[in-house]
């Protein structure tokens, strides 16, 4: 089957910055894959590259099958971007919009379009919305709006670059619902955010950037079991100390120890040691896996990387 | 509709949505203009031969009306768009370089013209116009509106700031509009600024779009027609160059 995105070797340099750094990366029909890294880590600039924005140094980039800059008008059609800038066009209604980015992709005026429009609107709580005029929106509607904007040619794959950033709870659940619909209905998604339980909930697979190169790649559980374990964290009571046998497992962070584990049955000899020690405890909890710990340790090269 | 159309239907809407000040405005502009020079000149000044003052200085105002505004359209669309952002939404789907080049250069054409009717309707009652040679007048009206489309692009792709662009408004596209024998003949000019007039190719829109109405120009018509049709040849080829190669627009 052909590849939603197939990304190889791709470089791009700004001046002094290598923005790009000879990426490989393939995301298959219908995943919904994320892309994370921190500021500057190239994220834009390869989802820029995809959309043509950006013309690269090496590399190839293909759209379901297409050459985005070969094959550019069938890569675009096959492409729907959602930016991460705040952009509008203040001329105009979210309906006049949306009709005229339809235009652009050659989709002529139909009772069909305006039939996908209206849908668009609905899911994303934009009917209400319909007939005001670009200005008058909230920083959250206009978000919607650019959403909707990238979906009205129906591309098969969906790049979203950080669409939440600075949006309210209940857009969010708005957004995400709509767009796992879209996930589910065969679409490609692919998504940058800063919002790490985000990503942790919404993607299978995950690619992780830094300065351009691609530092790991695999399935978001892998990637959990791989990099994090479950934590045992513990608070002693003022006066107590951590058993010896402990303190060589165990790291401090503010007063807080934190014992890693991968089976709940090592937790029971953790308990007895702190018995036997008499160390009472202010308090206790037990910590899942989650894509923060893993990113900060990938990031911070604590961790091979299976990319 | 196909990419292009949309693009140049939007391009229109623009200008047209803010009609007062994208065509009202300018008119009234001329309006002014040809009140305060004709009540200044007219007694004093007879350019061709039959021709009153006023009735010179009509053509002259409105192709400088159209120049202005072909100019004002395509290069404040496309530095709003660079810099509120919103230009990616052109970048982003299947617009050929050509079709975008035909998209913003056609309605920035439209927005000339508009002024450009606009303007000789508002004036016409002051002073008797005849038409000569209307083909001349459509061919010059369409060819300079082009040139000024083409130059609104090339400073609207090259300006990073509002700044920049109204540089180049004031102080290239304003002194060649002015300089150009929109209020006088250059045959009422020393030889040297006569010879200087003759490097401006404005000077050759208006005196070609002069001849359609009274049939007599500083130039022959068909000179003034191949330096401009040659002028825009060159300035369009040079803008699709620029567009191809994404200067600006695409990293």
């Amino acid at each position: 089957m052909t590849s939603a995105l197939l990304v190889q070797r791709v470089a791009k340099r700004f001046g002094a910055v290598q923005a790009l750094d000879g990426i490989d990366l393939e995301v298959r029909q219908g995943e919904f894959f994320g892309l994370l890294g921190p500021n500057g880590a190239g994220k834009t600039t390869l989802i820029s590259a995809l959309a043509g924005l950006v013309r690269l140094d090496s590399g190839q980039i293909q759209v379901m099958g297409c050459d985005v800059v070969a094959d550019y008008r069938n890569a675009r059609r096959q492409l729907g971007v959602v930016p991460q800038e705040l952009v509008f066009d203040p001329f105009f209604s979210v309906r006049e919009t949306l009709r005229i980015q339809c235009g652009y992709f050659g989709i002529r005026q139909s009772r069909e379009r305006d039939a996908w429009i209206d849908e668009i609107l609905e899911n994303l709580d934009l009917t209400s919305k319909a007939n005001a005029n670009m200005r008058a929106l909230s920083g959250g509607m206009k978000r919607r709006v650019l959403v909707a904007q990238a979906l009205v040619h129906r591309p098969p794959v969906i790049v979203l670059d950080e669409p939440t950033a600075g949006v309210d709870v209940e857009l969010r659940q708005t957004l995400w619902q709509f767009i796992r619909r879209l996930n589910r209905d065969g679409h490609t998604v692919v998504l940058t955010t800063h919002y790490l339980e985000e990503a942790e909930s919404l993607c299978g697979r995950i690619a992780m950037l830094k300065a351009g190169r691609v530092v790991a790649l695999d399935t978001t559980a892998n990637l959990l079991h791989s990099f994090s374990t479950h934590a045992l964290r513990l608070r002693p009571a003022p006066g107590a100390l951590l058993p010896a046998a402990l303190l060589g497992r165990a790291e401090n962070k503010d007063g807080m120890w934190t014992i890693a584990f991968d089976r709940f049955e090592e937790i029971e000899p953790v308990l007895a040691e702190l018995r036997a020690a008499g160390c009472s405890l202010d308090d206790l909890e037990i910590g899942k896996p989650d894509l923060e710990d893993v990113f900060v340790r990938v990031m911070q090269g604590k961790a091979e990387a299976p990319a | 509709m196909s990419g292009f159309s949309t693009l140049l239907y939007k391009e229109v809407l623009r200008f047209w949505k803010v009609g007062f000040q994208t065509v009202a405005a300018p008119v009234m502009t001329a309006m002014l203009y040809l009140l305060i020079f004709s009540h200044a000149l007219a007694a004093h000044v007879e350019v061709y031969p039959g021709v009153a003052y006023t009735a010179f200085l009509v053509p002259g105002l409105v192709m400088m009306s159209m120049l202005q505004n072909a100019f004002a359209n395509s290069s404040s669309s496309l530095i709003q768009s660079k810099v509120t952002g919103s230009i990616i939404f052109v970048l982003l789907p299947p617009i050929s370089y050509r079709a975008f080049y035909l998209a913003y250069v056609l309605a920035a054409v439209l927005r000339g013209l508009s002024v450009g009717v606009g303007v000789l309707l508002a004036t016409m009652w002051f002073a008797p116009l005849q038409f000569a040679a209307p083909l001349w007048i459509v061919v010059f009206a369409m060819l300079g509106s082009g040139i000024l489309a083409s130059l609104g692009v090339i400073a609207g792709i090259w300006a990073d700031k509002f700044d920049q662009l109204a540089a180049f408004q004031n102080f290239i596209i304003m002194p060649l509009t002015f300089l150009s024998g929109v209020f006088y003949s250059i045959h009422s000019l020393p030889p040297l600024w006569q010879q200087a007039s003759h490097w401006n190719p404005i000077f050759y829109m208006i005196d070609g779009f002069r001849h359609g109405f009274f049939g007599v120009s500083d130039v022959s018509p068909w000179q003034s027609f191949a330096i401009v049709a040659t002028c825009f040849v060159l300035l369009s080829a040079f803008t699709l160059g620029m567009l191809k190669r994404g200067y600006k627009l695409r990293a």
